[in-house]
């Protein structure tokens, strides 16, 4: 450095602390921005307090029919007064007991798996995935234990979206896994049926595989023959969505760099274990964002059952609204359907998020 | 130990290996050196099937490689493989890298396994570094940590696939010095490397390859003093400054 100042350059700005110096730093650096912000503002001013006033001020909270709505804003007493049916769908009330209970174990077994490290991770999640299906199977439909049996066709609402996206998600990622590895397998039969199976699936609309599976599909069993239309959607979903997930973790296996591939074979891990230990675990946490992705979009995706005749949250809110005694409500009622599945998906991600950060060991090698 | 006879590969029109014959017996020192292209990895992924060769015979301890697959695991769990750039698995600590081969190929109970892991971390001088994970150390470190990956095995042959060509200069030495404490405990060892150092004080052998064959095979002091082929004295020329 020399000592002598060079003229006409300016001397480094203070950093400015507090709230004032940041609004000064990040909005007002320039004319420019001093003028964006200026607008920017303006318009949050207009668009902001209205909403506010509909959704909080002038809306009715309490009463139990369309008449106790006249502040002039969100009437939610529609969604109270539904909130059954947006939750369990035409369940007979006496039983829904069962559901609660089912999804309470469910949560109960997921908490110390997703949270925190619990010594008997495993034996969880081996009862979540083999006694599970049974228990919650036994507890929604019933048939045993002296439970009445409740048709699936009853179910509805949240209840079902989360049945049909916890096993269309429990079903293809294993689906999915499976398929990439075969995409990539040297023998050329099962290559083959892999990417013919995949492009299949990928190249149909989830919209055109759900009206086969409940219209077409019974046209080709034999008479008498016929199977849930519950069981069929999930068939269809499950099938569907692990031809994207397939695509997603070949990506994954893509990235991992043959050295890794070579070692494990040189200790003398066959194929299974050398995909098990080494080559999937790396795989899948540089494909956690897609994966995520493609769950995210299986969950939304639920709603196009509606077209078969289920009734999951999104077509239960339709329903209600088209109701002649609610006529009029359809904001409140999508509003309301909007924020459940925002705050799953948004839990979803979240969750992914963690992941990543869990599961990162430092830079890799290479 | 090791047994070839008339190896041949190609790569698609490329004639990588040609008529190799090579017999490695037991306790034996071998470094094989040439020009890059010249096969010398070729050669030595042939022996533990990382490569499968078209014609010719290759026998590891009597067991000939075919396509059988329970022969080709025995053979690779037996034959320990060090790499130019390690490839550690990077998603497990350095004691896991270790004994997952154990637990998962010899069925060794994960106790007993992260046991015998730590005593060959022991030996080549990184048993501190046992909790971390590969992406931690140095290239060094890491490349001892591939030579304990493969001891742990209790290989009958090692093969170094050019064990030090990654590593920054300050830390070949350490790896060196592994492998040449590794050779005076009479392990069968496989080297395919440019430290003519290395193969002047530990080599029993020295096997220069060029353009797929074997082109001379000589003790050290016969072949850096009294190469016969031309070829050898002007690789020679080339890489002694």
């Amino acid at each position: 450095m020399q000592g002598n100042p060079v003229s006409g350059v300016s001397r480094p700005r203070l950093a400015r602390a507090g709230p004032l110096g940041w609004v000064w730093e990040n909005l007002l650096s320039s004319p420019l921005n001093a003028v964006l912000t200026l607008l920017l503002a303006c318009l949050l001013y207009l668009a902001i307090p209205p909403v506010l006033q509909w959704v909080f001020i002038d809306a009715d909270w309490l009463g139990d029919g369309p008449e106790a709505c006249t502040g002039g804003g969100a009437c939610w007493v529609f969604v109270r007064v539904r909130l059954y049916q947006f939750l369990y769908g035409f369940y007979p009330e006496d039983q829904v007991w069962r559901v609660n209970l089912g999804f309470g174990i469910l949560i109960a077994l997921l908490l110390p798996l997703l949270v925190e490290r619990v010594p008997s991770k495993r034996r969880i999640a081996a009862f979540l995935l083999l006694l599970y299906p049974v228990i919650g199977f036994v507890l929604f439909y019933g048939g045993a234990f002296g439970l009445p049996v409740v048709e699936t066709a009853k179910w509805g609402g949240l209840m079902l979206t989360l049945v049909l996206s916890g096993i269309g998600i429990v079903g293809a990622l294993p689906g999915g896994v499976l398929l990439a590895l075969g995409r990539r397998s040297q023998m050329p039969v099962v290559k083959a049926v892999c990417v013919a199976f995949i492009e299949l699936w990928r190249g149909v609309p989830l919209i055109t595989v759900l009206f086969m599976a409940s219209v077409m599909l019974p046209l080709f069993l034999p008479e008498g023959v016929s199977f849930d239309k519950l069981l069929r959607a999930l068939i269809g979903i499950i099938l569907f969505q692990s031809a994207y997930v397939a695509e997603v973790v070949r990506g994954g296996l893509q990235a991992i760099p043959r050295g890794q591939y070579e070692a494990a074979e040189a200790l003398g891990l066959g194929y299974w274990r050398s995909m098990g230990l080494i080559i999937l675990p790396q795989a899948l946490k540089l494909v956690i964002p897609g994966i995520v992705n493609t769950l995210i979009a299986l969950f939304k995706d639920t709603t196009l059952v509606l077209i078969i005749g289920l009734f999951d949250l999104l077509a239960v809110v339709q329903a209600a609204f088209t109701d002649p005694k609610w006529l009029g409500y359809a904001l409140e009622g999508y509003l309301f359907a909007a924020l459940v599945y925002w705050a799953f998906c948004f839990g979803m991600s979240r969750y992914s998020q963690h992941l990543e950060r869990k599961l990162h060991t430092g830079h890799r090698e290479d | 130990m090791i047994e070839m006879r008339g190896v041949n590969k190609w790569f698609g029109q490329f004639h990588v290996l040609k008529d190799i014959d090579l017999r490695v017996s037991k306790g034996e020192r071998i470094v094989i050196c040439g020009p890059s292209g010249s096969g010398k990895s070729t050669l030595i992924r042939c022996i533990n099937r990382l490569e499968v060769h078209q014609s010719g015979r290759i026998a590891v301890d009597g067991t000939e490689l075919t396509g059988d697959l329970k022969h080709i695991e025995r053979i690779r769990s037996e034959v320990g493989m060090v790499f130019q750039h390690f490839n550690l698995f990077p998603h497990l600590t350095v004691l896991e890298n270790c004994a997952l081969a154990l637990v998962w190929v010899r069925k060794m109970p994960r106790r007993e396994a992260e046991f015998v892991a730590m005593r060959y971390l022991d030996r080549v001088h990184i048993p501190e570094q046992a909790a971390k994970y590969p992406g931690q150390l140095s290239g060094g470190q890491q490349q001892r940590v591939a030579i304990a990956r493969s001891l742990c095995m209790s290989p009958r042959v090692m093969l170094f696939d050019e064990p030090t060509s990654a590593l920054d200069p300050e830390m070949i030495k350490e790896v060196l010095d592994v492998m040449i404490e590794l050779a005076q405990e009479g392990m069968t060892m496989l080297v395919v490397t440019h430290e003519m150092g290395f193969a002047r004080t530990v080599a029993d052998r020295v096997i220069f390859m060029d353009d797929g064959e074997i082109v001379e095979e000589a003790a050290p002091d016969v072949f850096f003093t009294r190469p016969r082929s031309e070829r050898t004295k002007l690789f020679l020329s080339q890489i002694l400054r």
